[in-house]
């Protein structure tokens, strides 16, 4: 397919997948390349092996990002995502572990000190947990928060809501009360695949039998 | 100190100075924003420091899920409210990589010059305040005067002095009048480097500045890489890379512009890596203002772009296009992409997955201040409390952005 978008253009994903795959051996589970990016699902267990041979031995020295990602219906629900970034060779892959809320992923905080933070984002939001991080604490949630707000079952308002209280002199946490619903625009064609039922419908799937 | 006893040693019978425990923010100036940090002092020295971010926290990414992509996009705004459209730019760039959108080329050169611009604006704002941290009131008046200036420009192409809102997937919201274009041309002639330049000259060679500066936070360059730096951070540390320059996106090809790199890796470095990419942006404006070519400022594609109101009055189609576009939105094929440009502050990402629906799966945003703070107790190990401002100026941090 030709490029026609101008997102930022880094060295060519010829043959990447290909010697990557064949470096790294058995602990590569799938490789593929999509809109221009290079995604490498590795084994859990050998992550931390993986990311230290792509780091010193296929020149990807910095670790940009981890993000994580929830995907309810699989049986390891979380993707936890590395962006590697290569100075040297002027490339970028993505490299993806998956897990549950208990199979824990081993650390990379041994191979790179920004891991600390960024794996406990992960935690704090997906509730993944990370072996072997020496500081696996909650990150960006409220002190005392409870839940892990980026899953997908987590409701978008949130359990508690905080205010000043004038009578205690502190703020006191209450939960949710919405004096109106919280509106969530559905605009999804009914002819592309929404998933509610049209009123009316219901009969007509009744008549077809 | 009425009622503490200072404890004896019980051998020499002096007194033993313990360390105590400050917290410096989260409600001090020179913290930049909501950042508070634990802050362990042997006597003035810093022996540990324990960054607590998340004050911020809105709950940014997980907003953006419920809503369309259009609908996404005034979030990036209010991400890094220093340089709002460098935070867009990075979303835009991902969602055309997804769709595999052409951009038109005048569409590309407007946003290559309202992303200079800014970076010029949130270096007025960083330059200045990080003076005024170690002590020097005036440059910070005269830099803003220029990010005066810079917001009634954005005012005038969006609506809006702050949250411009201005990049759209697909090229750009609304085409420019002409004499903004002309406005811009003659300040970067003669109101811009006279301002510039006169508060430049107030620190670049300061006594009091250099004091504060040199030699304070140091980063090797392995350091640099180790730490996930990016941007000035890292380029202060004499690494050269700019993703401008590496990674071109835009017409950033047909730019002609140097990357200051720093020698030491020290926070007056840092600075000087600003300073300089200041002057860089002006050129670029400058080619982008000389080239900029007549056409179409966002992409033709209906089924992305909407078209105009007046198209939209006469035609049955676009009147369709329009309404599909501003209800249901458009949808993004299913798959996975990883953007990153370069932001004034360092490279600002933005990991994108779609189902194949209208709304983003899952919209990770890679905020430049994350990595860098995290690397504030390596930094000030061993250094002075008032240290601490110097390093963090020179760090450039916005909490909208670091939070999300």
């Amino acid at each position: 397919m030709a490029v026609l978008h101008s997102a930022p253009k880094f060295a060519s994903n010829e043959g990447v997948i290909d010697n990557l795959t064949a470096a790294l051996g058995a602990s590569v589970l799938a490789a593929h390349e999509a809109h221009g990016e290079v995604v490498i699902t590795v084994a859990r267990d050998t992550l931390e092996d993986t990311l230290r041979a792509l780091r010193d031995e296929h020149e990807y020295q910095q670790l940009m990002e981890i993000a994580g990602a929830d995907y309810p219906d699989r049986a390891e629900r979380f993707d936890v995502v590395y962006m590697l970034l290569s100075l040297t060779r002027n490339h970028r892959i993505i490299v993806k572990v998956t897990t549950d809320e208990v199979k824990p992923v081993p650390t990379v905080t041994t191979l790179w000190p920004v891991a600390g933070w960024l794996e406990r984002e992960v935690y704090d939001m997906y509730g993944v947990i990370f072996a072997g991080n020496p500081d696996l604490r909650r990150i960006l949630t409220d002190y005392g928060f409870e839940g892990h707000p980026f899953r997908k079952d987590f409701p978008l308002t949130g359990y508690q809501e905080l205010r000043w209280s004038e009578e205690d002199r502190r703020v006191v946490y209450e939960p949710v009360k919405l004096a109106q619903d919280l509106r969530q625009f559905d605009f999804m064609s009914p002819w592309e695949g929404a998933e509610y039922v049209l009123p009316g419908d219901e009969k007509a799937e009744g008549e077809k039998k | 100190m009425s009622g503490l006893s200072l404890e004896q040693s019980p051998t020499t019978g002096d007194e033993i100075i313990t360390n105590y425990t400050i917290n410096f923010g989260p409600q001090h100036p020179a913290a930049h924003g909501v950042l508070r940090m634990v802050t362990e002092l042997d006597g003035e020295i810093v022996e540990r420091i324990d960054p607590h971010v998340g004050l911020l926290h809105r709950g940014t990414e997980k907003l953006i899920e419920h809503k369309t992509f259009l609908q996404a996009l005034p979030y990036f705004d209010r991400l890094d409210y220093c340089s709002p459209l460098s935070m867009e730019h990075s979303y835009v760039l991902a969602v055309e990589k997804l769709l595999n959108v052409e951009v038109p080329l005048r569409a590309q050169y407007l946003r290559v010059l309202f992303a200079e611009l800014t970076r010029i604006s949130n270096h007025m704002m960083n330059i200045g305040s990080a003076v005024m941290d170690v002590g020097a009131m005036t440059p910070m008046l005269w830099f803003f005067e220029i990010r005066e200036d810079l917001l009634n420009f954005f005012e005038r192409a969006s609506g809006a002095r702050m949250h411009s809102a201005y990049y759209r997937p697909g090229g750009v919201h609304q085409d420019v009048p002409l004499k903004l274009l002309v406005d811009i041309g003659e300040w970067l002639e003669k109101r811009f480097p006279e301002l510039y330049e006169d508060a430049c000259s107030l620190f670049v060679d300061n006594r009091i500045f250099k004091q504060r500066n040199v030699d304070i936070g140091i980063v090797t360059k392995e350091d640099a890489v180790r730490w996930g730096f990016s941007g000035p951070m890292l380029r202060g540390s004499g690494i050269a890379w700019d993703i401008r320059k590496s990674q071109p996106y835009d017409v950033y090809e047909r730019m002609d512009f140097d990357v200051p790199v720093g020698t030491s890796g020290d926070c007056y470095d840092r600075m000087m890596v600003r300073v300089e990419e200041v002057r860089q942006s002006v050129r670029i404006v400058k080619q982008c203002l000389a080239e900029m070519p007549d056409g179409p400022i966002a992409s033709t594609d209906r089924k992305v772009s909407p078209p105009k109101r007046g198209e939209m009055k006469q035609s049955m189609e676009s009147l369709i296009h329009h309404f599909k576009l501003y209800t249901e939105g458009f949808h993004v094929p299913a798959g996975e992409v990883y953007v990153a440009t370069e932001s004034p502050k360092g490279e600002f990402g933005v990991y994108l997955v779609s189902d194949g629906g209208n709304k983003p799966y899952r919209c990770k945003i890679r905020p430049t201040a994350f990595s860098h703070l995290q690397a504030m107790d390596y930094l000030t190990k061993g250094h002075m409390l008032p240290d601490i401002t110097a390093i963090l100026g020179a760090m450039d941090i916005v909490f909208g952005e670091c939070d999300r």
